[in-house]
């Protein structure tokens, strides 16, 4: 039995390293301090602080985190009343608008990407930071809604009951109790989608406006012409941002758990 | 009964959303998917199939093909690798397994292209991979990996395995693994516990991994574009295309369309084979 352990642990081993092997290549060129890809010029911090004076980079990450953080604000509202309302309504067109609802994260990105491409066009709708919102809030409501709704479905509802039989108005009821149960699954959901916000290179590549870039979109566009070595140093930064903000969501499904 | 009475204005902005940011504009492009296009650019009000038509010239029809090889291939892979990782984290020590999760996880979070541009460093004829297999001897020649369509599967199934191993992973958490045991005891082999019991309990999760591997595989343009250098044409590449460079945009409407219709066949199947409405493990 001992011996099978080995084998099996040995496997994760390997197969998490060739995961990381990428990465690690990454971080490591971002403090070479040779402009060639190819030589290693002993170790230095000149990309990062190209990467500060680099104007405009630094937009770009810029309307990154706002994009993220207004899409995530809007869908973890809509997502998290509308998970809870929808357990409580019997409408015929619940299941429908729960299947339509979670189209975006099934069909692959790139037909959402056209898709809102063609419609905001037809809208004559222009092309920037407002169009990029909605896009990014419809892939990221499905992340929050299912995650609360599969939080719901495991919860007693009698706690519930108990307050509205005892004459708590409903919003009463939702603030004081629905809500702190439901909180994990809320704050888990949303820092998926924030993460996926700021991943997103494909949909934001549609409907992102020629003043208004995202860093994924820039950084694309870069890699298409030929990278200097600073995207390196935004690429560790980037993935400094996400180890801290899935160390901080394991946290938080950890303390509620 | 006032609970429920209140309830529908929770929904409301859901539905509002919903149907006017989902709904409307998926219609909107199957209708633009029928139209004909204006001689230069934009479209006319004219019903036409032609778009769909066109889709089966041999030129477009390879396209498909391709793309599909290339889905079938990374879907293959990801299960030979994430099957036996998903597999065996569940088995691990729970302290463990949490710190295997995360690690798992970190890479799956990271921007994609961040990912993607390792494996260029890496694949490239000066890169990494091929200094070290100079070295050592392997080969005398620098390997030509980068642009071509190895480098594309690799870069598909590194971006896509961390959907199979938690797919496999759900499912097999949930498996009650004294039944294995029990076939054990009663006599089952190793390999015949494993197919009846273990591999029986794990399926959903597999084909679960089977869809979210298979599906955006066929439409992640960015890989094939980065990794195969524009040689190889997936059904993404060319949607793109159509609408970014050659302007036909009813026609990039049919092909996203078709792509759509293959997309909720490949789960239509999956519904009907393992009866779950949910994918195993998506989130």
């Amino acid at each position: 039995m001992n011996k099978k352990l080995h084998i099996s642990d040995a496997y994760l081993i390997l197969v998490l390293l060739l995961m990381y092997l990428p990465i690690f290549v990454v971080i490591v060129y971002s403090f070479n301090g040779s402009k060639l890809s190819t030589v290693w010029g002993g170790f230095s911090f000149q990309w990062y602080r190209n990467l500060i004076h680099n104007s405009q980079l630094m937009q770009c990450l810029k309307n990154s985190l706002i994009l993220a953080f207004l899409s995530c604000s809007v869908s973890a509202v809509v997502g998290t009343i509308g998970a809870v309302g929808i357990t409580r309504i019997r409408w015929r067109t619940r299941g429908f608008l729960e299947s339509v609802c979670i189209i975006p994260i099934m069909i692959p990105e790139i037909i959402l990407g056209m898709v809102f491409l063609a419609f905001f066009s037809f809208l004559g709708m222009k092309f920037g930071m407002l169009t990029l919102v909605i896009a990014h809030t419809a892939f990221c409501i499905p992340y929050i809604f299912m995650m609360v709704k599969a939080r719901l479905a495991g919860m007693d509802s009698s706690l519930e009951d108990a307050a509205l039989d005892l004459g708590a108005p409903p919003v009463r009821v939702f603030l004081d109790i629905t809500l702190p149960l439901i909180t994990p699954a809320v704050l888990s959901g949303t820092l998926l989608a924030f993460a996926m916000s700021l991943d997103d290179v494909v949909i934001s590549f549609f409907v992102t406006g020629p003043n208004t870039n995202t860093l994924p979109v820039k950084i694309f566009s870069q890699m298409k012409t030929g990278v200097t070595p600073e995207i390196n140093a935004l690429c560790t930064l980037m993935l400094a941002a996400t180890f801290l903000i899935v160390i901080l969501s394991r946290l938080i499904s950890k303390k509620f758990k | 009964m006032k609970k429920r009475s209140r309830a529908w204005i929770c929904v409301l902005p859901l539905y509002i959303f919903t149907i006017f940011f989902v709904a409307v504009p998926l219609v909107y492009v199957i209708v633009l998917s029928l139209l004909s296009r204006d001689v230069t650019w934009g479209v006319t009000g004219k019903f036409t199939l032609s778009n769909y038509a066109r889709i089966f010239e041999s030129s477009y029809l390879n396209v498909f093909k391709q793309s599909l090889t290339v889905a079938f291939l990374t879907t293959l892979i990801t299960s030979l690798i994430g099957y036996p990782f998903g597999y065996f984290m569940a088995r691990l020590p729970k302290k463990r397994r949490s710190i295997v999760m995360t690690f798992v996880i970190v890479p799956f979070w990271t921007n994609a292209l961040v990912r993607i541009y390792g494996w260029i460093i890496l694949l490239r004829s000066q890169g990494l991979l091929n200094s070290v297999l100079q070295i050592i001897g392997i080969v005398s020649e620098p390997l030509k990996i980068l642009y071509t369509l190895p480098a594309v599967i690799i870069g598909m199934v590194y971006s896509l395995l961390p959907f199979m191993i938690f797919a496999v992973y759900s499912s097999a958490e949930k498996m009650d693994f004294s039944l294995v045991d029990a076939a054990r005891d009663l006599g089952a082999g190793r390999i015949k516990a494993f197919w009846t019991i273990t591999f029986r309990c794990t399926l959903p999760g597999l084909l679960s991994g089977f869809v979210l591997v298979f599906v955006p595989s066929i439409g992640l343009f960015f890989i094939s574009d980065l990794l195969g250098g524009g040689k190889i044409m997936l059904v993404g590449n060319l949607i793109q295309n159509q609408l970014l460079t050659s302007r036909d945009w009813p026609f990039g409407a049919a092909l996203s369309v078709v792509m759509m219709i293959m997309t909720l066949f490949v789960i239509w199947i999956y519904r009907r084979i393992t009866r779950v409405k949910d994918l195993e493990g998506l989130l």
